[in-house]
């Protein structure tokens, strides 16, 4: 695990008379374990550094100088060292350790949600006292008191491990609780007025080896052994964090992080462990609905009535006015499915899984890649080139954090604004929006003269020469879509002229759900299967698939921008939301109002879909279909279908054979299973995606290497000469997308709209911070909070994307290489 | 007063005969002045630790077998070689926390002679080349903090701290900072953490010493204040002259509070090693008896956290070798007297109370177990003790402290004396002082507890109404 134990021989070490081959700078406590002698522990955390609080540990150890009591979490191996776990001693120990703990600890185990999978329970059947000596009073506190708006802390029950504290402090960098008073007086709480109010607290509920620490989605819900586990994978963002659906009686209650040593090492960010309360909200789309024509509304219907309209609509429509966008929700057999539909059955190619948020796919399925560890790597030099991955992509954060403030990894980073890394990085580059371009042009530049000219894209000379210091050998690149207020252009060229160092590889950082996967499958105007261009893939589908595209489509702008003059005759929205997640919102509502019919699949009524849907196709959730996901890696792991879909929900694959089927053609497949050989048939890439692959490494899932696509030549796009504020829009953890707004938990958690400025930019706004401004653009405008933001550049207004009633896109043009704005107070 | 300003007499410290190496200038008003402090002797020393090569001072220190005055006794010369060579900067941190019961020792040097433990910080600082040094006195004290301060704006003013020392191209910075009143953090890894600005709870072991990662991850030399305050004396008189006092294996001086039930409690002066407690407790020169000649009950040799000592042991000398092998420790320097009136229980409550309260919550055994100590007890001391008490007391203790905890002989009962130090289930060593009393008070006078725990009159009978 994350133990310092290294290379080298193995360390001989004696547990309980047994010869034992331990690994060099290996903990006792692990080297016992891994050889099956098991030490009771709590504090102990793998993930974690060891700080020997609770002394449950104790073992007796022997270095040649007697045998001594030692908490061997705090101990690591040495030659011949011996060790006795059951000693007199050490049972002693533990048996009084335990005793001391239960003495102020409260009997709610009846009452408590830990019961039945509780560390203290279970260790003190093993190692306890059968009976308490004491007899006074224990110590009572109020219980419980919410931490934060999901978190509860019942002090009673906690054993003061410091596993929440520490995690809070060294892993998620929100140290926000703390220990209080002293003697048998401490305790756990935060401080004043500071909620607990991490993106990551609900793992300190999972860690938390008592029943001290409850949140609020599973709270009373149910006893651990009334609960079934499969293993998955997170599904909110792209990290692909390994987790377990856990689920009584056909409804899912609870999800766990699952320690995946190559991803997210058991941690999740709460949007990943909590997301699935949307799932099973009252908002959820339980079967078809079609449009009323005579009321307008979105009424019930059969499957056979909604799929008949969707089909005579696609059925009146030339191949090339039909457009399908989205299906970053789907598990890649879905969206093998739905590629297969659109490009091999319908034959048109406008498809495109991202809608303008991301990066050219081309690019970035040509990149050379980097995996998690890759980049992560001790000692590395890791630049970090787009958005904020706390914001986007939390659990990738926690692994870059850990990497700069644990293994010495020096992070740079290029982005629209400062970061959560911020604080870490040894280098902040901030260009002025729209010429990150320049900003990199003017860095290679100085990393190969080994001095910069002067200043660029805003960044003065001598930040540049230093970011350009540590460019001097190999480093990886975590690439992102940075602000959303100009195209990715600038930034794609910025990335083209990286991969062109020979060395330099890529984790590419798209955040959309398994975005990933859909490239992979296809999903995008000029793609195959496989990291495959089109036309370079012709010949392979031509026996699997009835057609194939003649010419690239449209990407989704230019479905949009199509759809809003009239141009596309049915528009398929594979879980797409255009109103609030395209970069133009005029262009999004033109082209919903403009486009022939609007066919929805989805799990929710979202605003395009209530908008303009003339059809809603209910698919089924994450939990509740089989299939995989991949993620920014290229790592390939299950998804496990754990409850029935709600109603007549189907998963999209069956909704897109059923669609086929009413179009006079066979997909050819009837499960997942047979999509995925299909998959390996159709595409070189996923060959490595068999069932034996699969089932080797559940956990760590299957890596999917290597592409048959050339860098392709990305121009940058000229830097803007203008002189006004230009508008940064950058995604933040909770906004007001349709999954949050159906999670109780997370509801209320997006920030209201805030303006943020630089200091030095603030002579220009004739407004006060703390008070109400507007925000304007020749394209439309928005009320937001002024804040004053040192992380903002000078010449840049900074706004969340989807910030409840003020959402960014009602400011931007599509297309336009930045998005100038004024700010005046209201 | 006489006409020279000295006082031959002040409140918690008495002017005993004797060598006077650290409390020479106590009788003075104006001890703590830089005029005063100069005027007689002072900052010679480190004028005379700057002519030499920083190699020749630490070799004196070292052989003046200078031993640590803060509870461990271990010899500040050998402490300082455990700087690892090269790992720059080094820090020194001096350790003015004191609050072991019964220790008031460090007080009265930081109050009446700032100066000397400045020109001891400063020796140290030159001897082991490093530029800068924390004061860390105890929150409540405040006239210490106040007098240091005034001494360092003086030594700064006159140039004996700070950039270019005495003409030299020595520099140092001293900076004094201060606890907000925890015990624990005079264990000095606590301190540590409290310096750097986090909650005052000891650092694990290994590393075994801050001198390989201490403050700020950087090799750091704790040392008591007294130890330093010493420094001033053997550079300017020599390692030989200090070593002509005192026995030879614990040489020189040291500062024994003796408190509780004497005729005339203080702090002293005492030749370290020869001096015997009988002495120090009777001597005329001394403590001068038990008051109103009462019989001696038992006294605590080191500090709160000392097992406790009995009549029969009053020969021992006081120096850390034979007083360790009897069972205890000299520890801080604090003897505290109990006289036959003393209750064990209420003693040893009072005691455990103390440790309870001042655990850091760290960990198990001392958090849970120190407190249910003291709950226990009170529960006796409240007449509702139950007859397995005792032995749960004992079993308590075990659980903090495995194995036979140190104590005093007692041939009376057929008890050999165990041996110092405890062995500990704890992260520090406080867990196990609160065992102290407890075992002490139980081998010896386990009869009042018995009777605490069976006399119906201790039993609060609520009045009829
Ligand atoms: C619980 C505890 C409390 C301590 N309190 C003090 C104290 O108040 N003052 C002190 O100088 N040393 C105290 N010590 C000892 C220090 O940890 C350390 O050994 C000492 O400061 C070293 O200085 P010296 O080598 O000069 O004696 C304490 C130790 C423990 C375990
Ligand atoms: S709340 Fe839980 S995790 Fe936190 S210190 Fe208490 S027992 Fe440990
Ligand atoms: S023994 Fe007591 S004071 Fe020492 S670390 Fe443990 S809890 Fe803190
Ligand atoms: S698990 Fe080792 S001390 Fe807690």
């Amino acid at each position: 695990m994350t133990g310092p134990a290294g290379e080298g021989p193995a360390v001989e070490i004696t547990v309980d008379g047994a010869a034992v081959a331990a690994r060099p700078g290996e903990l006792l406590i692990e080297a016992c374990e891994r050889n099956g002698v098991y030490i009771p522990r709590f504090c102990y955390h793998p993930r974690m550094a060891s700080v020997g609080m609770c002394r449950m540990c104790l073992v007796t150890v022997d270095t040649g100088r007697g045998p001594s009591l030692q908490p061997s979490c705090m101990v690591t191996v040495a030659e011949a060292m011996a060790v006795e776990t059951e000693s007199a001693a050490a049972v002693k120990a533990q048996n009084g350790v335990l005793e001391f703990l239960l003495i102020n600890h409260p009997l709610d185990c009846p009452v408590c949600d830990k019961g039945g999978e509780c560390p203290l329970q279970d260790q003190t059947m093993a190692y306890g006292p059968g009976e308490s000596r004491f007899v006074e009073e224990k110590r009572h506190f109020e219980k419980p008191i919410a931490i934060s708006a999901t978190v509860h802390l019942d002090r009673e029950r906690c054993i003061l491990c410091d596993r929440c504290t520490r995690f809070a402090d060294q892993v998620a960098g929100d140290p926000l609780i703390s220990f209080m008073g002293r003697g048998g007086a401490t305790e756990v709480n935060t401080f004043a007025d500071e909620p607990f109010a991490s993106y990551f607290s609900g793992n300190t509920v999972q860690i938390c080896p008592v029943g001290a620490l409850t949140a609020e989605p599973y709270r009373f819900k149910a006893r651990p052994w009334d609960l079934t586990e499969a293993v998955s994978t997170a599904w909110v963002d792209s990290v692909g964090a390994r987790v377990s659906v856990q689920s009584s009686r056909n409804r899912v209650l609870r999800v766990q992080g699952v320690d995946a040593d190559a991803v997210n090492w058991g941690w999740l960010t709460d949007k990943e462990r909590f997301g699935f309360e949307a799932l099973d909200s009252d908002g959820r789309v339980t079967g078809p609905l079609v449009r009323d024509a005579a009321t307008g509304a979105l009424v019930p219907a059969s499957w056979a009535d909604a799929a008949t309209r969707a089909v005579e609509a696609l059925s009146r429509a030339p191949a090339e006015r039909v457009a399908v966008l989205g299906g970053a929700r789907l598990t890649n057999e879905s969206q093998y499915a739905w590629a297969k539909l659109a490009k091999g059955v319908i034959g048109t190619d406008n498809v495109d899984a991202q809608l303008d948020d991301g990066l050219p796919p081309e690019l970035v399925l040509s990149l050379p890649r980097a995996t998690i560890d890759e980049v992560c790597r001790p000692g590395g030099v890791i630049v970090l080139l787009g958005g904020d991955p706390k914001e986007e992509l939390g659990s990738l954060y926690l692994r870059l954090r850990h990497a700069v403030v644990s293994d010495g990894a020096t992070l740079i980073e290029i982005t629209p604004r400062a970061t959560g890394l911020s604080g870490l990085a040894a280098h902040s580059l901030h260009p002025r929006p729209g010429e990150t371009a320049e900003l990199m042009r003017a860095l290679l530049a100085a990393a190969a003269t080994g001095a910069a000219d002067g200043g660029a894209a805003g960044c003065d000379r001598a930040a540049i020469a230093a970011a350009a210091a540590a460019l001097d050998g190999e480093f990886t690149v975590v690439l992102g879509r940075g602000s959303l207020a100009e195209t990715a252009d600038s930034a794609a060229a910025a990335a083209a002229m990286l991969a062109g160092r020979g060395s330099v590889r890529f984790l590419p950082v798209l955040r959309r759900g398994n975005v990933n996967g859909a490239f992979d499958a296809g999903l995008a105007p000029g793609l195959a299967p496989g990291r495959t261009l089109l036309a370079a893939g012709t010949d392979r589908l031509a026996g699997i698939w009835p057609r194939v595209p003649a010419r690239p489509g449209r990407d989704a702008r230019a479905v949009l921008k199509a759809a809003s003059v009239g141009e596309i005759d049915v528009l398929v929205l594979l879980g797409a939301d255009p109103l609030n997640d395209f970069s133009d919102r005029a262009v999004a509502a033109n082209a919903l109002d403009g486009a022939g019919s609007v066919i929805a699949v989805d799990l929710f009524v979202n605003d395009s879909a209530a908008r303009a849907a003339d059809v809603v196709l209910a698919a089924a959730g994450p939990t509740e279909t089989e299939g995989t996901f991949t993620n920014i890696e290229g790592r390939v792991s299950p998804m496990a279908q754990k409850v029935t879909p709600p109603g007549t929900a189907r998963a999209d694959w069956m909704i897109a054979a059923d669609l086929a089927r009413r179009l006079g053609a066979d997909l050819g497949f009837a499960s997942p299973a047979e999509i995925r050989s299909e998959m390996a048939e159709a595409s070189e890439l996923h060959r490595a995606l068999t069932p034996e692959a699969l089932a080797a490494s559940p956990v760590e899932g299957v890596m999917l290497a290597g592409t048959q696509i050339p860098v392709p030549a990305v121009e940058a796009p000229v830097a803007p000469g203008s002189r006004g504020l230009r508008l940064v829009a950058t995604r933040t953890m909770y906004d007001d997308g349709v999954m949050l707004r159906h999670c109780p938990s997370s509801r209320g958690l997006a920030r209201g709209p805030e303006a943020r400025v630089n200091p030095a930019a603030l002579y220009r706004i004739d407004a006060r911070p703390s008070t109400t401004v507007r925000v304007s653009s020749a394209r439309g405008h928005l009320d937001a909070t002024l804040v004053v933001d040192e992380g903002v550049p000078v010449g840049a207004v900074a706004v969340g994307w989807l910030a409840p009633g003020a959402p960014a896109n009602a400011l931007i043009e599509a297309g336009s290489p930045v998005t100038e704005v004024t700010v005046e107070a209201r | 007063m006489a006409a020279d300003g000295y006082v031959d007499h002040a409140p918690g410290y008495v002017a005993n005969e004797g060598p006077k190496i650290v409390t020479g200038r106590f009788g003075y008003e104006d001890s703590h002045r830089l005029a005063r402090f100069e005027a007689t002797g002072g900052y010679e020393g480190l004028l005379r630790a700057l002519a030499l090569a920083p190699g020749a001072v630490h070799q004196q220190v070292r052989d003046a077998i200078l031993l640590g005055r803060g509870g461990a006794g271990f010899p500040a010369g050998v402490k300082w070689g455990f700087l690892p060579p090269g790992r720059y900067p080094y820090y020194l941190v001096v350790n003015g926390d004191e609050s072991e019961p019964g220790t008031y020792k460090d007080r009265l040097l930081m109050e009446r002679d700032p100066h000397q433990l400045i020109e001891g910080c400063l020796i140290a600082c030159y001897a082991l080349g490093l530029s800068q040094c924390f004061l860390y006195v105890r929150g409540e004290m405040a006239l210490a903090q106040e007098r240091i301060a005034a001494a360092l704006n003086e030594a700064y003013e006159a140039g004996y701290a700070g950039r270019r020392i005495c003409g030299t191209d020595f520099s140092v910075d001293v900076v004094l900072t201060w606890g907000a009143g925890a015990y624990i953090v005079g264990e000095e890894t606590a301190l540590i953490e409290s310096l750097e600005g986090n909650r005052g709870m000891p650092r694990l072991k290994p590393p075994y010493f801050p001198a390989a990662v201490g403050l700020y991850g950087q090799p750091t030399i704790v040392n008591n204040v007294e130890t330093l305050s010493n420094l001033g004396w053997i550079m300017a008189n020599g390692a030989d002259a200090y070593r002509r006092h005192g026995s030879e294996s614990s040489p020189g001086t040291r500062m024994f509070a003796v408190s509780g039930h004497v005729r005339r409690p203080g702090v002293y002066e005492v030749e370290h090693g020869v001096t015997t407690f009988r002495e120090l407790l009777y001597g005329d020169n001394f403590a001068r008896g038990i008051l109103h000649d009462r019989e001696l009950k038992a006294f605590i040799p080191g500090g709160g956290s000392a097992p406790w000592f009995f009549p029969e042991h009053l020969d021992l000398p006081l120096e850390a070798k034979p007083v360790g092998a009897a069972g205890s420790m000299l520890g801080s320097g604090a003897v505290v007297v109990m006289d036959e009136t003393t209750d064990a229980v209420d003693a040893a409550l009072r005691l455990v109370r103390f440790f309870a309260r001042e655990s850091c919550g760290k960990c198990t055994p001392c958090r849970e177990g120190t407190t249910w100590l003291e709950r226990i007890l009170q529960r006796i001391a409240d007449g509702r003790g139950r007859p397995s008490d005792i032995d749960l007391l004992l079993d308590v203790s075990d659980n903090i402290s495995p194995g036979p905890y140190p104590a005093a002989s007692d041939e009376a009962r057929g008890l050999a004396a165990v041996a110092f130090p405890p062995r500990q289930t704890t992260i520090c060593p406080l867990g196990p002082s609160a065992v102290a009393p407890v075992v002490s008070t139980i081998r010896r006078f386990r009869s009042e507890y018995e009777a605490r725990i069976t006399r119906r009159d201790a039993i609060p009978v609520k009045a009829a109404s």
